[in-house]
């Protein structure tokens, strides 16, 4: 019997129509987990190198985390994974919401999607009733209206639908895939589904998901449930809002907004408007959101209430969470009622709040300073709102300059060239990333902005506290009940962090072997998370989360039967995080590749960066181009992947030099 | 024998007060439930078995934790719509009868209904205790009533005498030692 998973992927040719139920080996779960970790193993056997993200050979990988559909709270997380049209390398982006439990109800661990389908479809999984069927009536319909239409037509209120609005279909580089509150949005994904001609997946099930040691699990349940209760009693003092309680950052609940306004940047991410936040403007933003959120929500089996319900006079209800919030309004430099009118828009259209917003303020830029001329706007009204209406509509139409800037600054800017490249200035890895720009570069930051595989801030960081706190009986207080730290060292290096002075402090405090161990620590918990479906709003992205390395081993083996310690655990997720790695550095990805935006900090200290990066490479077992060695391959029981190095010349045998 | 001659009987009302508001649609307390009511104990978990269920419909702001009651054989009319603070709601969406007009309370592979038990032998029903949004508050009250029994006794009295009125006492008498010869 198997536990926690279900032990059944479903296999979907597009291009035959076909249909197969495939039970997995238990081996790749002890070794893989399942969620993240499996699906990287299963793109590495699949999917080669030569593979685009619009080959039929790519696949679309929508895979429940191990514990997906336990009692375990917050634990609801749909990892999507496939190649990404923006980076040509692994994309894994993932979506709360209710789908991947539902999933696991249905009888199935991952549905795997290979081929192409001629016509526009939608897939429908009823327990063991899985059908093609034809979409071609939801053409050009939006993701949560596609969603309502389907429950409908198929009279399945319960069912969860993933789905894909015209972004998607039109293959725009940023397109989300949309799922009531929940989207996946990073990487292009909803553009590899439109490639493939799937406009939605429907599920829904009522089977059981069994656990091995039920008394202990549910023991160990009620715990988070009861650490989760007295952290929202007991908020972290000294930390901003969003750090200070459990979650997503609380976006849909709070109204001070003058730390995001007032230090994220404006525009093409250029502009810091220090004060901004005015008691005028704080005044109109509360109205604004008070009169449009209907509600806040939650996901599956989870307190929290991350999400809201928005409606705004004149537009259909919607659904929102984070700092989608703010990125029209300030991508645009508006206010509050326009962000969240033309999120509407761009949530049906099923676009990434991140990127969206970057890329039409890079058009504009680009007008303003004669790259691009009016010539390459027909028509387009003169008012910066209307400005971006347009926009989003030419580009998920893919019309004119819409169909340039359907790429993402890094190939628009390549297309257009003429110097556009500089104004694609806020990517890693070419994805737009939030837009911030700070004073003194941080040695922490530095190492998670140039190796972050997930190429978003939020989904690297979290668990070592941001900044040191000003004075030792702060942090003395802090420590005091920091019982998740996998070792005792991490409080001491906390303790010694001084926010002034001449010793102890930014940026060569941490020094780089205490940098090494704290990325990695945090860079772990985000693996672990992503292979178990964990939210990391109750997880990785926290100081002093419920979910940790003490009680996930527990998890493991009370849930899934595998039977788990600190040490395996680590080694898994270290085996499955090399995978990703593996995945990308077989796609070309080197170290070339892993820089934080020029312009992120503008104190920058490129001596102790090359030894903070030389130092990381070397602690993680990859050598000096960021390349898994064979030794550490061996080690982590991925001869596999040396093997395939050493034939394509990317290892010698030799030694463990990159020859390529 | 009228009726103030019965005496009162005090008795404790198990119930769970619904706050929709409330309500974040998170569906833990029918996490909860269908594990608490597995078994082994905790050993699966399944919505479809829960005894409470969210009557759900986001875009609509609706939100309707409701939990399991009795059985019934038959349909009842009510198909009348509510629109409570301008929204409407199916009149079925309030009821927590297991019946033949819907999906909820039944198991998904046999059809059988599902009733709440109130989580007989813990502290509270666990959905209660599981919900943190304070949408399901727990409550016991103490109810006067007369004893079932005596009411029982005392309704088929009446209904005997105005029988007896009506076709004499022999004729009853006739008629209940056929019916008791049947049997």
């Amino acid at each position: 019997m198997r536990y926690a998973e279900t032990g059944f992927n479903l296999e979907i040719d597009l291009t035959r129509g076909n249909i197969e139920k495939v039970a997995t080996d238990p081996r790749d779960t002890e070794l893989y987990l399942g969620g993240l970790g499996t699906n990287a193993k299963i793109l590495w056997d699949r999917v080669g190198p030569e593979v685009e993200a619009f080959d039929p050979e790519n696949l679309l990988i929508f895979g429940a985390g191990l514990l997906c559909g336990t009692p375990a709270t917050g634990c609801n997380r749909t990892i999507v994974t496939t190649i990404s049209p923006q980076t040509k390398l692994m994309a894994f982006s993932m979506m709360g919401g209710f789908w991947a439990p539902e999933l696991k109800y249905a009888g199935y661990d991952k549905v795997i999607l290979r081929g192409k389908s001629s016509d526009l479809v939608y897939l429908y999984i009823n327990n063991d009733t899985v059908e093609i069927r034809s979409a071609s009536h939801l053409r050009g319909k939006g993701a949560l209206e596609t969603a309502e239409l389907l429950r409908k037509e198929l009279n399945e209120p319960k069912a969860q639908v993933a789905a894909i609005g015209m972004a998607g279909e039109n293959r725009v580089f940023y397109a989300s895939v949309e799922q009531g509150r929940s989207s996946a949005s990073r990487g292009g994904i909803g553009a590899v589904m439109g490639d493939k001609g799937v406009k939605a997946i429907v599920v829904r099930g009522t089977k059981d998901i069994n656990v091995a040691d039920p008394e202990k699990y549910i023991e160990l349940c009620n715990e988070v449930l009861e650490y989760i209760k007295f952290r929202e009693e007991n908020p972290i003092p000294g930390v901003m809002a969003i750090l200070s309680r459990l979650g997503s950052p609380q976006e849909m609940a709070v109204h001070d907004e003058k730390w995001h306004t007032e230090n994220f940047s404006w525009g093409n991410s250029r502009t810091r408007r220090k004060g901004f936040w005015t008691e005028e403007v704080a005044k109109e933003w509360e109205e604004t959101l008070e009169s449009a959120r209907t509600r806040l929500i939650s996901c599956y089996n989870c307190p929290m209430k991350c999400g809201a319900t928005l409606s705004l006079p004149g537009l259909p209800t919607y659904m929102m969470k984070c700092f989608t919030k703010l990125t029209y309004t300030m991508g645009a430099f508006s206010n509050l009622d326009f962000g969240l009118r033309i999120a509407q828009k761009a949530t049906e259209y099923g676009l990434d709040g991140y990127s969206t917003p970057q890329v039409m303020a890079f058009a504009l830029e680009l007008l303003e300073d004669g790259i691009l001329t009016d010539k390459d706007f027909p028509d387009m009204p003169e008012d910066t709102e209307g400005r971006f209406y347009y926009l989003l509509d030419k580009i998920v139409r893919r019309e004119g300059i819409g169909d340039v800037l359907a790429n993402g600054t890094h190939w628009a800017a390549e297309e257009i060239g003429n110097g556009a490249e500089e104004y694609a200035h806020n990517n890693i890895k070419k994805v737009e990333q939030l837009p911030l720009k700070l004073f003194m570069m941080n040695p922490i930051y530095y190492l998670m902005y140039c190796t972050g595989e997930k190429m978003n801030i939020t989904q690297i960081e979290g668990q070592f506290p941001q900044a040191p706190f000003p004075k030792r009986e702060h942090r003395e207080k802090f420590v005091k009940d920091w019982f998740q730290v996998p070792d005792e060292k991490f409080k001491q290096y906390f303790l010694d962090w001084e926010m002034r002075g001449e010793e102890n402090v930014t940026p060569f405090y941490p020094t780089i072997e205490m940098t090494c161990e704290i990325v990695d620590w945090q860079e772990k918990m985000h693996y672990i998370d992503d292979a178990l479906g964990m939210c990391a709003g109750l997880s990785s992205f926290h100081l002093k989360p419920p979910y940790h390395m003490h009680n996930f081993p527990k998890f493991i083996t009370a849930g899934a039967g595998i039977e788990m310690d600190q040490d395996k655990l680590t080694k898994a997720a270290k085996r499955y995080r090399n995978l990703v790695r593996a995945n990308n550095i077989r796609r070309g990805m080197r170290r070339k590749d892993e820089v934080p935006p020029t312009d992120h900090w503008k104190r920058r200290f490129p001596e102790l960066e090359k030894e903070l990066l030389d130092t990381y490479y070397q602690y993680k077992g990859w050598n000096n181009d960021g390349i898994p060695t064979k030794e550490s391959l061996h080690d982590l029981g991925l001869d596999y992947v040396a093997e395939d190095f050493i034939k394509r010349g990317i290892l010698t045998d030799g030694e463990d030099a990159s020859s390529k | 024998m009228t009726v103030d001659k019965i005496d009162k009987e005090k008795k404790i009302i198990k119930t769970i007060r619904i706050d929709v508001d409330k309500c974040n649609g998170c569906r833990a307390c029918e996490v909860i439930c269908s594990a608490f009511h597995a078994t082994p104990k905790y050993s699966s978990n399944n919505p479809a078995r829960s005894r409470i269920r969210i009557i759900r419909d986001p875009l609509r702001d609706i939100y309707i934790p409701v939990y399991a009651g009795e059985y019934t054989v038959a349909e009842c009319a009510g198909r009348d719509k509510y629109t409570i603070d301008g929204k409407e709601y199916d009149e079925c969406a309030f009821c927590r009868a297991s019946c033949p007009s819907r999906d909820e309370f039944k198991e998904p592979d046999s059809g059988l209904p599902l009733k709440c038990d109130m989580c007989e032998g813990e502290d509270e029903p666990l959905c209660v205790k599981w919900c943190h949004a304070e949408a399901l508050i727990y409550e016991e009250r103490e109810e006067e009533t007369i004893p079932e029994d005596s009411e029982e006794q005392e309704d088929m009295e009446i209904g005997l005498e105005s029988l007896a009125d009506k076709y004499g006492l022999q004729t009853i008498m006739d008629a209940l030692s056929r019916m008791s010869e049947k049997d």
